[in-house]
Parts: structure tokens; C-alpha cells; sequence
């Protein structure tokens, strides 16, 4: 049962998922944290700060650990393979009729029309983390943290990791 | 056969390994590998397959690395790019992961983790702009804007469950006339009134 509910948890997520791992970021709390309560939003945040920490596709390594979390190495597989199989398999068998297809409008509206929605998921998702910041360290360390890293990911053009090790250091000392 | 897996995974595990941000950030690094080192596809048939992963949907990373494999070397070749793609990343999270709950209980760990939501929020936020901007690229801002405002509406104010929207949103673009017949059977209505 727990694996068929981590099948359906990364299966949506994956299938919905227009525009790569980020777009389903959103859609993998909505299943993992509202639906099957796997974690909290804290354990999330967690998992998805840390995850963003390491190198490589981010649905694949939210799945793999939570699917692990939840159901050991099955579970993670599980996970991992309900991320990614059925649209693999999708262009693979498929690949003449979505070759066929792949520059015609309606198969781009489908992306296009997705992307407002996408918008909207991840901005409540980003209010979330703040609000989660505020409530556990107090508007001046979260203003200070979000404008820094800011600065330093966008202006700067520092790679996320360091300014995640960054934190994870400022954390350890100003917010133990 | 087994030279061609071994590239397989060599070129997969380089660019999982180096790419920071996600699959689609590490787009040109796959492209590195496939066209620059061991020449599978030329450019022109790189974007092709490209467009086509992104016509899907699904991580993006794995479809590339499943797909190319598959063409490459076969069904041995897609499990050798896609473990490549996957699997060291997924091992180094459940160990990093599982360490930190060792220690979950420490005033250090607890600041960590209260240190880093804040820049995950940051992170959010900036891609929640991209795909605003990708949205008001393609549908304008007042569709987009639109789109935003139904959407926020139905997500947190109804609680509706995200995939009845994108399923919905998929099945009215795949069903809806697209705008350029639109424009065709309007000329031919205006030819047959002339006429």
C-alpha cells in the first residue's frame, strides 16, 4: 500500500509537470506534506534546501529521499521511477507521433497554458518560506538572509551552493 | 556495446555531478557532452530533442539522458544514462540527509536548517518570476495576469487540487481550435459570403 501511495505521490507530480523539475516542486508538497503527510512543511523545507545544496535533477532527488523516508530502498526506487518513467516512456514510444507533433500549436499551447498556474504554485510556496522564516527567526534575520542571498545568486552570479553553505554557517551560529 | 554504456554513463554522471539548480540548468552541460565529447547528435538534431523533452512533460534531465541513451545503446543504453543521471545525487541526499536527523536534536543543526528557508524562499521566488515572464512572453501580461488571479483564486482560496487545474488547462489547449485555423476558417467564411 505505502509503495502504491509513493507510486500515485511522484506520478502526478511528474506527468503535471511542465517545464522540468522546479514546475513540480509544488506539486510534490501538495502530495508529500497536504495528502499523505509524509513530512511537515519544516521537514520540506529541509529536504528541499538540502537538495538544492547537491548537484544534480531536483524531482529525482526529492523522490529518491522521500520515497526512501517513507519505504527504504524500495520506496526510493519506487519514487524514482514514478518521477520519470512515464514520460520517458512517452517519448519513447511515442517519439514519430510527437515528432510529428512537436511544433504544433496545441502541443506548445499545453506548456504555455501551464505556466501561469506554475507561477502562482511556486510564488505561494516561496510565501511559505518566508512566512515559515519569519515565524521561526523574526523579520530581521529573514530580510537579511533573503536579501543577501538575492544579491549574491542573482546580482552577483554566486553559485547556490556556497550561499546555501553560507547560510547552513550563519544559521549554526546566529540562529542555534 | 560496453564501451558505448561506460560513455553513456561517463557523460550523464559529468553533467548530473556539475549541475547545480536542477535538470534544466544542466542542459548545456549534457549538451557538451553528447555533441562536443562524443559526438551522438550534431546541434541541429540536439535542439530537436530538446524541444521535443520539453514538449513533454516531467523532469527534464531524464528524459534527455533516457531518450539519448535509448538511441545510443538501447534499453541498456536508457538504464545506464539514467542511473548516471540519478543515482549518485539520490545517495549523497539520503546521506546527508539521514546524518543530519542523527544530530536533528542540536541547537547548530536547528539554526542550520532556520538559516537556509530563507533562501530556498529566495530561490522560489525567482523562479516563480521566470515562469511569470515565460507566461507574459507567450500570453501577454493580461491573459497571464488573468491566469494568475483564477489560478490563485481556485489553488488557496478553494483549495481545489492543482492537477484538476493543469489537467484541465491541458485538455482545453489539446481541444481548443488553435488560433491560426481560427484565422482559416475565417477567410474561408469571408470568401463564401463574397462569393
Amino acid at each position: 500500500m505505502i509503495y502504491w501511495h509513493i507510486f500515485l505521490a511522484f506520478f502526478l507530480p511528474g506527468i503535471l509537470g511542465y517545464g522540468g523539475g522546479p514546475a513540480s516542486i509544488p506539486l510534490i508538497e501538495n502530495e508529500v506534506v497536504d495528502r499523505y503527510h509524509w513530512l511537515s512543511v519544516n521537514d520540506f523545507t529541509e529536504v528541499l534546501a538540502l537538495g538544492n545544496a547537491l548537484p544534480g535533477p531536483i524531482a529525482t532527488k526529492m523522490a529518491g529521499y522521500i520515497g526512501y523516508h517513507e519505504g527504504g530502498v524500495l520506496g526510493s526506487f519506487v519514487g524514482v521511477f514514478a518521477s520519470i518513467a512515464p514520460s520517458l516512456l512517452l517519448m519513447v514510444a511515442f517519439l514519430g507521433l510527437v515528432y510529428k507533433f512537436k511544433d504544433s500549436p496545441r502541443v506548445k499551447n499545453m506548456s504555455t497554458y501551464v505556466k501561469p498556474t506554475i507561477a502562482v504554485l511556486l510564488g505561494i510556496m516561496a510565501y511559505q518560506f518566508f512566512s515559515e522564516s519569519y515565524k521561526g527567526t523574526g523579520w530581521m534575520h529573514t530580510l537579511f538572509l533573503a536579501a543577501a542571498s538575492y544579491v549574491l545568486m542573482e546580482r552577483l552570479k554566486v553559485s547556490p551552493v556556497f550561499v546555501i553553505i553560507g547560510s547552513l554557517g550563519y544559521g549554526a551560529i546566529f540562529l542555534a | 556495446m560496453v564501451k558505448k554504456n561506460w560513455h553513456l554513463f561517463v557523460a550523464f554522471f559529468r553533467s548530473g555531478m556539475l549541475g547545480y539548480g536542477g535538470g534544466p540548468s544542466s542542459i548545456p552541460l549534457v549538451h557538451k557532452e553528447v555533441v562536443g565529447t562524443f559526438k551522438w547528435m550534431n546541434d541541429e538534431e540536439f535542439s530537436d530533442v530538446l524541444a521535443l523533452a520539453n514538449a513533454l512533460p516531467g523532469p527534464i534531465a531524464t528524459k534527455m539522458a533516457g531518450y539519448i541513451g535509448y538511441r545510443v545503446a538501447g534499453v541498456f543504453g536508457v538504464l545506464s544514462a539514467v542511473i548516471a543521471a540519478t543515482l549518485p545525487t539520490i545517495i549523497l541526499m539520503v546521506i546527508l540527509l539521514t546524518s543530519l536527523r542523527e544530530y536533528k536534536d542540536q541547537p547548530w543543526v536547528i539554526g542550520m536548517t532556520k538559516g537556509v528557508v530563507p533562501v530556498v524562499g529566495v530561490m522560489l521566488a525567482v523562479l516563480t518570476w521566470q515562469f511569470f515572464q515565460n507566461s507574459r512572453k507567450s500570453l501577454g501580461f493580461k491573459v497571464s495576469l488573468v491566469h494568475v488571479v483564477i489560478g490563485f483564486i481556485l489553488l488557496q482560496l478553494l483549495g481545489v487540487h492543482p492537477g484538476i487545474i493543469i489537467g484541465g488547462l491541458l485538455l482545453y489547449a489539446l481541444l481548443s481550435p488553435s488560433k491560426h485555423k481560427n484565422k482559416d476558417t475565417e477567410k474561408v467564411r469571408g470568401g463564401e459570403r463574397t462569393g
